[in-house]
């Protein structure tokens, strides 16, 4: 895919971006370019500077240093990383997408259908569960018909069972909508199937490419390998956990170190 | 009835409706403490306005208005909580018009009638001013509806979505310190939080979106106001803090209420 899009001019470039809070570097020489049609994921530990560079790509922060290359025109999809509705706030999740300015109900309605949650329309917010709050933010982000979808930890508050569906979803919407897509995951052997391109970041480009050559590259399995091993634990673990409640016990492999999380 | 009686009356609705809707924003949006500030800070412009000689009205939209802008630059600063530096303003202004008000020695002061509310000082000039202010601060309001309401749930988000946020909370903050002063003579500056955030708060569990809550906190804030006020004329009270209890007191019943309903098995 990302091949033949290659031909066209990038839809957002982003250039030696460097930025500084205070004495502490958390983005140095970092580049990235996002084509239509394509999946970009980015990966990094916590704290990698993940977010930071979101925000710059979406214009929210200044880089101390280099640009953001992107056509004035460009409609960016946003999906925040955390977005909770104060339970003081009554709100339905059809008028929560109207707040992003599009009103017409029926664009509302087919943007809730696009993200399966056509059902929850008249719902309160505060009444969604995580998966469904995250699919009316994605709703939210593909309102506008936009060139470029920006999603910050889309499955995060997913249940386990239903991230990789959530990851096949993003890949519909881009099939049909068209548009280009930079999100941000913990984890790559998650995205692996769903993603073009990978940049690992760890407050710089550590690697960058295909998701397979990334995961065999060096700086990958430097800064990854125990991380990466024990985000797989926890994934096991997770979902045993869920057999657990109803009863039936599987053995983990590899996950004995957490095994007090669950006491 | 009195003149003045219906004067207060009239005075006192016209800051429930004006406040009804923004305290929903303030509710929404976790601002107590910073209508707090604002409400304190008037008493510095009360006090300015009485060592030049004018009516304090203007001095307070002035005094609370300069407040709300050094708030909106000061939220920039990374290094101070908001909380501390919404408390370090309050304190500040609040301090500050008591000294300069204890320095005007010529001048007597009815302190009491200023904090909280004197259901005669009300002139039918006030009352005239209350109403164009507080249709002034709903038409605002309107205006900015959405982008204020977006912000309010994901600030980010409602960048993204091309609001001009900054400009957008500038506003509101101002519409807030209007609000302060034209419920000031009526309600008195240190009540103000309770009407702006009570009714709304009590409207919330009877509402199903943001309009619904707004309305029901102005229709709430105006039974509180006339219950106030009646309280405080049988039983000579003062205003502002008779019409706070009558708005909590429909706060706890509506608490009850719901709890009942929750209770009750359908």
């Amino acid at each position: 895919m990302s091949g033949e899009t290659e031909k066209y001019p990038p839809l957002l470039t982003a250039q030696d971006i460097n930025v500084h809070f205070g004495p502490r570097s958390v983005l140095a020489h970092v580049s990235l370019t996002v084509h239509r049609g394509e999946i970009v994921s980015l990966i990094g530990p916590n704290g990698a500077g993940k977010t930071t560079l979101v925000r710059v790509v979406l214009g929210l922060l200044a880089p101390d240093r280099g640009r953001v290359i992107r056509n004035p025109e460009l409609r960016i999809g946003y999906m925040p990383q955390s977005l909770a509705v104060d339970d003081i706030l009554p709100i339905t999740a059809a008028r929560f997408l109207a707040l992003s300015g599009v009103t017409d109900r029926s664009k509302i309605t087919r943007a809730l259908d696009l993200v399966g949650a056509a059902r929850v329309e008249k719902s309160q917010l505060r009444n969604l569960s995580g998966g469904e709050l995250r699919r009316v933010v994605l709703a939210r982000a593909i309102l506008r018909d936009p060139d470029l979808l920006v999603l910050d930890e889309p499955v995060q508050g997913v249940d386990v069972v239903g991230q990789s569906e959530f990851y096949d979803l993003i890949t519909g919407l881009r099939d049909r909508i068209g548009c280009g897509i930079l999100m941000v995951s913990h984890d790559l052997h998650v995205v692996m199937a769903t993603t073009d391109k990978v940049v690992c970041i760890n407050h710089h480009v550590c690697c960058t490419g295909h998701p397979e050559t990334v995961s065999r590259h060096p700086e990958y399995l430097a800064l990854f390998g125990p991380y990466a091993a024990q985000r797989l634990a926890l994934y096991t673990h997770g979902h045993d956990h869920r057999h657990d409640e109803s009863g039936e016990v599987v053995p983990l492999a590899g996950a004995d170190t957490h095994g007090h999380r669950h006491g | 009835m009195d003149d003045f009686v219906l004067r207060a009356l009239a005075a006192g609705l016209g800051a429930a409706l004006a406040a009804g809707p923004l305290g929903s924003f303030i509710v929404w949006g976790r601002m107590a403490y910073f209508g707090e500030a604002l409400a304190h800070s008037a008493l510095l412009g009360v006090a300015l306005g009485l060592a030049i000689g004018l009516d304090p009205t203007w001095p307070v939209i002035l005094v609370a208005g300069l407040v709300a802008l050094m708030l909106a630059w000061l939220q920039g600063s990374r290094d101070l909580a908001t909380d501390t530096l919404l408390g370090i303003v309050a304190q500040a202004s609040l301090a500050l018009g008591l000294v300069v008000l204890a320095f005007l020695k010529t001048v007597r002061v009815d302190l009491l009638a200023y904090l909280f509310g004197d259901v005669l000082a009300v002139t039918p000039s006030d009352v005239a001013f209350i109403w164009i202010g507080a249709a002034v601060a709903l038409a605002s309001l309107w205006r900015i509806w959405r982008p204020m309401l977006s912000l309010t749930v994901h600030e980010d988000l409602a960048r993204v979505e091309g609001v001009d946020v900054p400009k957008i909370r500038v506003a509101f903050m101002l519409l807030i310190a209007l609000v302060v002063a034209i419920a000031m003579k009526i309600v008195g500056l240190l009540p103000i939080t309770a009407l702006l955030i009570i009714p709304a708060a009590t409207a919330r569990c009877f509402s199903r979106n943001p309009e619904q809550m707004a309305v029901l906190a102005a229709a709430l804030g105006c039974v509180a106001v006339a219950a106030g006020l009646w309280g405080s004329f049988v039983w000579d009270t003062p205003s502002g803090p008779s019409m706070v209890v009558a708005s909590v007191a429909g706060f706890v019943l509506s608490r009850i209420g719901t709890g009942v309903r929750l209770a009750r098995p359908s």
